[in-house]
């Protein structure tokens, strides 16, 4: 390329490509810095590119924690790769910090040797003691280990935009452009899918729309320019399979997941919700469906929000609910009720750090148990469990799917790590997928409302509006086959039964649970939930090494599938890694009688592939055959 | 839903055909069972298949009134029926939906939902049986009860400050506001059968005698002997009048209700007219707060006003998404945003 001087750059330069497998990418600053778009924008740049790609953000409880406080930060991190990956990485390669306190914040998790690139702009000295920093450590040689990078993104932003029209403090807004265009070079991205979505998010805005488009060029060629980095970098296309993709977050997935439930068992979709993070963005989503028939509900409380969902189910429509954890306190009552009337009722639980408000943004497996025993009396529910972002669509669809075959309350139960979590999404047609049967009793002369299904042992569902079928239901036991109340001691005893029977049966109605590795060997680790991808990165790894570890992974945590036993008892030893103290384990070993090891760990972050790695070893390392 | 369009008045249906086989349990002589006459006498007249009507209930005596009624009903669990009232509503507006609720359900554990099912005017009918006590777990104090009543948790006295149900329901924006008397059954089925057919939230307050717990704890003004001297029928546009020969009114002194006797120079158009379509509830909220023995109980509509429903501007957004967009393409959402394309 060529400068204004006319002199072309070979030296150290630009043209200096270097081939990686995979990059990840965390950029870190303030939460008004804009660093959750910078990230999206990034992923959607690589995924269109055609790279495998996976995120992961993290961002603070509070909507603004103090400018440039610790508390404040908030980050993005992205994986891009040109193979198949199943976690956004353990550690970033590259770090970008937009203050000091990004700095103190995220310097840790970064290995040396890594490359750091600082906005320089931001470390004044207020800056610095609210980061808590005696010194500025980009004077000292703290940071000596790193490839570090300073770069004036404040003031190099401000002076592209000089001539923008725009104030001071809205052209400081846009200086995550600045920073997004140089990380665009610096990986050899083009900027189009970003000067595009800026044409549309800003279309009634031109000011704005042409100053980010402006400084994100700025950024690039500034980059190209400024001899700052020896090499730029390249990570080829990974090899998906064929089809049309999108990336997408496991919430907007879950949405998406239910609306074609709805369409699939053609009755509409009713979603009663009280906003709480991170399910919110389940109702943000489900509220945009209108045209699709879907009337969304924003309720008083948890316990209406759930109540209005019987209702709706009640009524012979699909009735879902969504929430957290605390959420889900609230709602047992109502869920028992759910149980106590045989209705197909779904609740959408995305679980946070606990217990209490605990760590609202921070992600979490420890509700497990509340969700499967979280209510008075022997009360069973279905759950489900998604393990990746993309899966919630899947898995959204299956929860309806149960509840209306069987009868029952389902729980869709993912995690805050797999609803704002993202990845691409093999995109299926509507025509493809499996519709699902609907049946409503309507002959009055053989109805009663608590006959069952010989096969499923399922009651009917009879709805308010058919002639003949009224029926009374409600919280109150019971009597079999009729459903009046009764007190009857062995009537009890007898329902108590059904119910049980009646869930453990779904396990004749789902897959059986598949290994990936050997049939038999030294390790299973057994997983569920968002641990998936680190869990099948460790043991890939593990077995690349000659250990004896195989994975399986359940998306069914009640029932078990039918073969659950049998897996285990082909290996010597069994691994849990879970993001809670030993839920599932206490579950399997309870069930199973098997000595079940635990990974477990409870900081409100996802596993690392090399946590479970380390276990993985510290179990069976000593048998790796040379 | 129906499929067949609901005749208009009676249909050929009898109050028997609303009895369901299921052994009534409220004590013997508790108010209850007038309410449940009342109501299964008034669902042949209300014109609505009996398919079409679904009675929802919460946990109390009161609650078991869905156990008796040859409709669809819901008994759930404590406070929730509105919940349950909505969703059902918001997803079939060819129901019919009653919600049957006491004061401890309806105003101390429901509270909640009470209050914005009437904010939202969900056209639901919802009748609260005030008898003042918990009556289910036998004997204390609700929000209700007067202070310093004594019961079994309030041996002393209950130290609480009562709420008003009618002041709660004004406040709550209810667009249908009402009260009656378990053993005025002329008049109960009167007033639910104007609050059965207003369109919207309708509430109304029923004074129910619960003889086991609280007995006669509306005697003193509800006993046939004195109830024309210390009760006032609400009627709309009419002077507020009453006593045996409509002697007496009430006269409005500035934002005070007084008693006067008509004749010495006191006429009738000196009287509070009741107006139950005024918007402002300014008037609504002083009938609310109007007690024997200061002044006599008002009995009947206090309020009925007309707003939309929730459910239709639920379905209005529906319609309007539909117009403006199309009907939803699935597969045309799948790839809302950026996406590609691998061989």
């Amino acid at each position: 390329m060529s400068t204004e001087d006319g002199r072309r750059r070979s030296n150290a330069g630009t043209d200096q490509i270097e081939e990686l497998d995979r990059v990840t990418i965390r950029f870190a600053g303030d939460s008004g810095d804009g660093m959750q778009l910078a990230g999206l924008q990034f992923t959607t740049t690589s995924a269109m590119f055609g790279n495998d790609v996976a995120t992961v953000p993290d961002f603070p409880a509070e909507i603004r924690a103090p400018a440039g406080s610790i508390p404040g930060v908030s980050s993005f991190q992205v994986s891009f790769s040109s193979h198949d990956i199943h976690t956004p990485g353990d550690q970033p390669d590259v770090l970008v910090v937009m203050n000091p306190a990004a700095l103190k914040a995220h310097l840790g998790d970064l290995p040396k040797g890594g490359l750091l690139i600082v906005n320089t702009d931001e470390f004044t000295e207020s800056n610095l003691r609210k980061a808590l920093y005696a010194e500025n450590p980009l004077d000292g040689d703290s940071l000596d280990g790193y490839r570090l990078v300073k770069v004036p993104v404040g003031s190099m932003n401000a002076r592209a935009l000089a001539d923008s029209g725009l104030n001071a403090k809205q052209i400081d807004r846009s200086k995550n452009s600045f920073a997004l265009g140089l990380m665009f070079w610096l990986y050899e991205r083009s900027l189009e899918t970003t000067i595009h979505w800026f044409e549309e998010k800003f279309a009634r805005n031109p000011e704005v729309r042409d100053a980010n488009i402006a400084t994100l060029k700025a950024g690039y060629n500034f980059g190209e320019t400024a001899e700052l980095f020896p090499v730029r970098y390249h990570v080829a296309k990974a090899d998906l399979a064929p089809g049309r993709y999108r990336n997408i977050t496991g919430n907007a997935a879950t949405a998406l997941g239910f609306l074609a439930a709805s369409k699939l068992a053609d009755r509409p979709l009713f979603y009663g919700s009280y906003p709480i993070t991170p399910a919110s963005d389940i109702l943000h989503e489900l509220s945009r469906f209108k045209n699709f028939g879907v009337k969304t509900f924003q309720a008083e409380d948890e316990i209406a929000a759930i109540g209005s969902a019987i209702g709706a189910s009640f009524g012979g429509f699909l009735g879902l609910t969504g929430t957290s954890g605390p959420g889900l306190a609230l709602k047992s009552e109502a869920l028992g009720l759910a149980v106590m009337v045989e209705l197909p009722l779904v609740v959408a639980m995305v679980q946070r750090s606990g217990p209490s408000t605990g760590m609202p943004t921070k992600t979490d497996q420890a509700d497990l148990l509340q969700v499967l025993f979280g209510r008075n009396g022997e009360s069973p529910v279905a759950v489900v469990a998604p393990a990746t972002p993309a899966e919630c669509f899947e898995y959204a669809i299956e929860a309806f799917r149960l509840a209306l075959t069987h009868m029952t309350p389902t729980v869709f139960l993912s995690d805050g790590y797999l609803g704002t979590g993202s990845e691409p999404w093999r995109v299926p047609r509507a025509d493809e997928l499996p519709r699902i049967e609907v049946k409503f009793a309507k002959d009055p002369d053989t109805f009663n409302p608590y006959d069952r299904d010989p096969e499923t042992l399922a009651r009917p569902w009879a709805t308010p509006g058919t002639p003949g079928l009224e029926h009374r239901l409600g919280g109150l036991e019971k009597a079999d086959i009729t459903g009046n109340v009764s007190y009857d001691g062995d009537n009890h005893e007898k329902m108590t039964r059904l119910r049980a029977e009646k869930v453990a049966r779904i396990a004749n109605d789902i897959p059986e649970l598949e290994v990936t590795g050997d049939e038999s060997g030294d390790l299973l680790v057994l997983g569920w939930g968002s641990t998936y991808g680190a869990n099948l990165s460790a043991v890939l790894r593990a077995r690349e090494q000659g250990l004896s570890v195989s994975f399986a992974h359940l998306r069914y945590l009640n029932p078990f599938p039918l073969n659950l036993g049998d897996v285990i008892a082909r290996f010597d030893q069994v691994l849990i890694p879970e993001l809670n103290l030993g839920q599932l384990a206490m579950l399997v070993r309870s069930r199973y009688l098997v000595d079940a090891a635990s990974l477990n760990k409870v900081t409100g972050r996802p596993f690392l592939i090399a946590e479970v790695e380390a276990k993985i070893h510290e179990l069976v390392g000593s048998k790796v055959k040379v | 839903m129906t499929t067949e369009a609901a005749p208009e008045g009676p249909l050929a249906l009898q109050r028997k055909d609303f009895v369901t086989g299921q052994e009534v349990r409220w004590c013997p002589g508790c108010g209850d069972y007038s309410i449940l006459a009342q109501m299964q006498k008034l669902m042949p007249d209300l014109g609505v298949p009996r398919e079409d009507i679904v009675f929802i209930s919460g946990i109390g005596c009161s609650s078991r009134l869905p156990y008796y009624m040859n409709t669809y009903g819901f008994h759930s669990i404590h406070g929730r029926a509105p919940t349950i009232a909505t969703g059902l509503r918001v997803m079939n507006q060819d129901l019919k939906v009653l919600v049957v609720t006491g004061d401890g359900d309806g105003l101390s554990i429901g509270g909640n939902h009470l209050i914005h099912v009437m904010r939202r005017n969900v056209d639901i009918t919802i009748v609260l049986f005030n008898n003042r006590i918990y009556g289910l777990t036998k004997g204390q104090y609700s929000p209700t009860s007067e202070s310093g009543k004594r019961t079994k948790s309030s041996p002393m006295g209950a130290v609480d400050t009562p709420l008003h149900p009618l002041s709660v329901a004004i406040s709550a924006e209810a667009s249908f506001v009402a009260r009656s008397l378990d053993i005025d059954q002329k008049h109960l089925i009167g007033t639910i059968e104007r609050a059965a057919r207003h369109k919207g939230t309708s509430f109304i307050e029923v004074y129910q005698n619960c003889n086991v717990f609280n007995d006669g704890a509306f005697m003193e003004f509800a006993d046939k002997a004195v109830r024309s001297d210390r009760t006032v029928r609400l009627e709309h546009g009419r002077p507020m009048l009453f006593g045996k020969e409509l002697e007496k009114g009430i006269r409005l002194n500035g934002t005070t209700p007084e008693v006067v006797t008509l004749g010495n120079g006191v006429s009738e158009s000196d009287l509070w007219v009741h107006d139950e379509t005024r918007e402002d509830p300014v008037l609504s909220f002083i009938l609310s707060r109007m007690h024997w023995p200061d002044c006599p109980e008002p009995m009947g509509v206090i309020r009925a006003v007309e707003r939309p429903t929730y459910e239709a501007l639920v379905q209005q957004q529906v319609d309007e998404a539909i117009e403006r967009q199309g009907e939803g393409d699935l597969d045309a959402l799948f790839m809302e945003g950026d996406s590609w394309t691998v061989e």
